[in-house]
């Protein structure tokens, strides 16, 4: 506890000397596995719901639409779910709270590790420009995927795959389909 | 006592956004650890030589699918009040498509993505303003394709009771699945050990 708080300290104090600490390699596959699925049976037996992320962003989505516009909310079905009945504040949501969590999470797991470093993911071949509107485009392909799928790797392949929920194990299926179907013309941004 | 401990009234909603933020550290963590905060290695998944997603998700599932079979076996556990979204299998295999390919082009998905950012990663900050943006497109376009979205619904349903099999038939099957990926993954991560972008860090 003690070294996390120092190195989590020196961090966000730009300490050189723990900052310059060599990249540690990732964990075990097979066993970050074993991690991640005893968090999401803590979930099952602790709430009787499994994991998220998709959701999350829904409802920030509709929080900030219905600020701009609330007329148009209120029309349209698909804000209105997110939004709830008015009674409690949309954004004290169990997937919201989740998500905060995966954000400290991450950053926590990151530190440790030294692999927090602003920077850009990609592939020897692509620009910096390039690759950052392949990012928002592919999000946005995924947003919709996701909400036609009502959930995404987290909430349907995840959570829906360890329930053998029919529709999880299709929709589980379709990502890899359609990952592999496009991965040819995308090349060039990954190799 | 009996799980889950939420669905029992052993704590009200307020304390469930506690737990649902130690949950979603766990989450993000293992995500982390497990190398998902980068876009080169989880798109190197569609390439074959870095394996990481196949195995940590099948690994994942595998686990928790096995204790809470076990566990609601023992009677710990009551299957039937876990949440089980229902089956719309035409929206969600055309969602599942879009998603794939989405990800190939993005580079994450909306979990990976948070842990990205979270990792300072510019991309993953670009990603999750793409996501919100398409979750805001199909916002404006759900009046139009609401028929679309609810139809060929089947209600909840599991593969058990899809394919006429016993719970823990589908269990044992599931697992033998994952094994038989996961002998295939360590096989094309050797033979495309080449381009696999975490021998190049």
């Amino acid at each position: 506890m003690t070294t996390l708080v120092q190195k989590l300290s020196s961090v966000l104090t730009k300490d050189k000397e723990v900052v310059e600490v060599k990249t540690k390699p990732y964990s075990n596959p097979y066993l970050t596995g074993i991690g991640l699925g005893l968090v999401l049976l803590a979930a099952f037996v602790i709430m009787g719901r499994g994991l998220g992320a998709s959701g999350a962003m829904s409802t920030l989505v509709a929080v900030g639409v219905n600020t701009v516009a609330p007329e148009h909310t209120q029309s349209n079905p698909f804000y209105s779910e997110y939004l709830g009945d008015g009674t409690t504040n949309p954004l004290k949501d169990w997937l919201v709270f989740e998500v905060l969590g995966v954000l400290a999470g991450g950053f926590i797991s990151g530190s440790l590790a030294g692999r927090v470093k602003k920077g850009i993911e990609k592939g020897p071949n692509i620009t910096s420009k390039k690759r950052l509107l392949y990012a928002f485009v592919g999000g946005s392909l995924m947003g919709i995927g996701a909400k036609l799928a009502r959930g995404c790797t987290s909430g349907q392949a995840l959570t829906g795959g360890a329930l053998l929920n029919l529709g999880s194990w299709a929709f589980m299926m379709m990502v890899f389909a359609g990952g592999y179907a496009a991965a040819y013309f995308l090349r060039r941004q990954w190799l | 006592m009996n799980a889950p401990f939420y669905k029992f009234g052993l704590f009200n909603t307020d304390v469930s956004l506690i737990f649902a933020f130690i949950i979603g550290i766990g989450f993000g963590f293992a995500l982390e650890r497990g190398g998902f905060g980068s876009a080169r290695i989880l798109a190197a998944q569609f390439y074959f030589s870095n394996m990481r997603v196949l195995k940590v998700m099948f690994t994942a599932i595998v686990t928790a699918m096995l204790g809470l079979y076990y566990l609601s076996v023992i009677g710990f556990v009551d299957l039937s009040l876990i949440y089980i979204s229902e089956t719309y299998i035409l929206p969600q295999v055309i969602g599942g498509l879009i998603l794939g390919i989405g990800f190939v082009i993005g580079g994450y998905c909306p979990g990976t993505s948070v842990v990205s950012f979270a990792t300072g990663k510019l991309d993953g900050l670009m990603y999750i303003l793409g996501v919100m943006f398409g979750i805001f497109i199909f916002g404006e376009i759900f009046p139009f394709i609401t028929d679309f979205y609810y139809s060929t619904n089947m209600g909840s349903v599991t593969l058990p009771q899809f394919f006429h099999l016993s719970y823990g038939m589908v269990v044992f099957l599931v697992v033998v699945m994952a094994v038989g990926a996961f002998a295939l993954a360590e096989w094309s991560e050797k033979k495309f050990a080449h381009r696999n972008p975490e021998n190049q860090l």
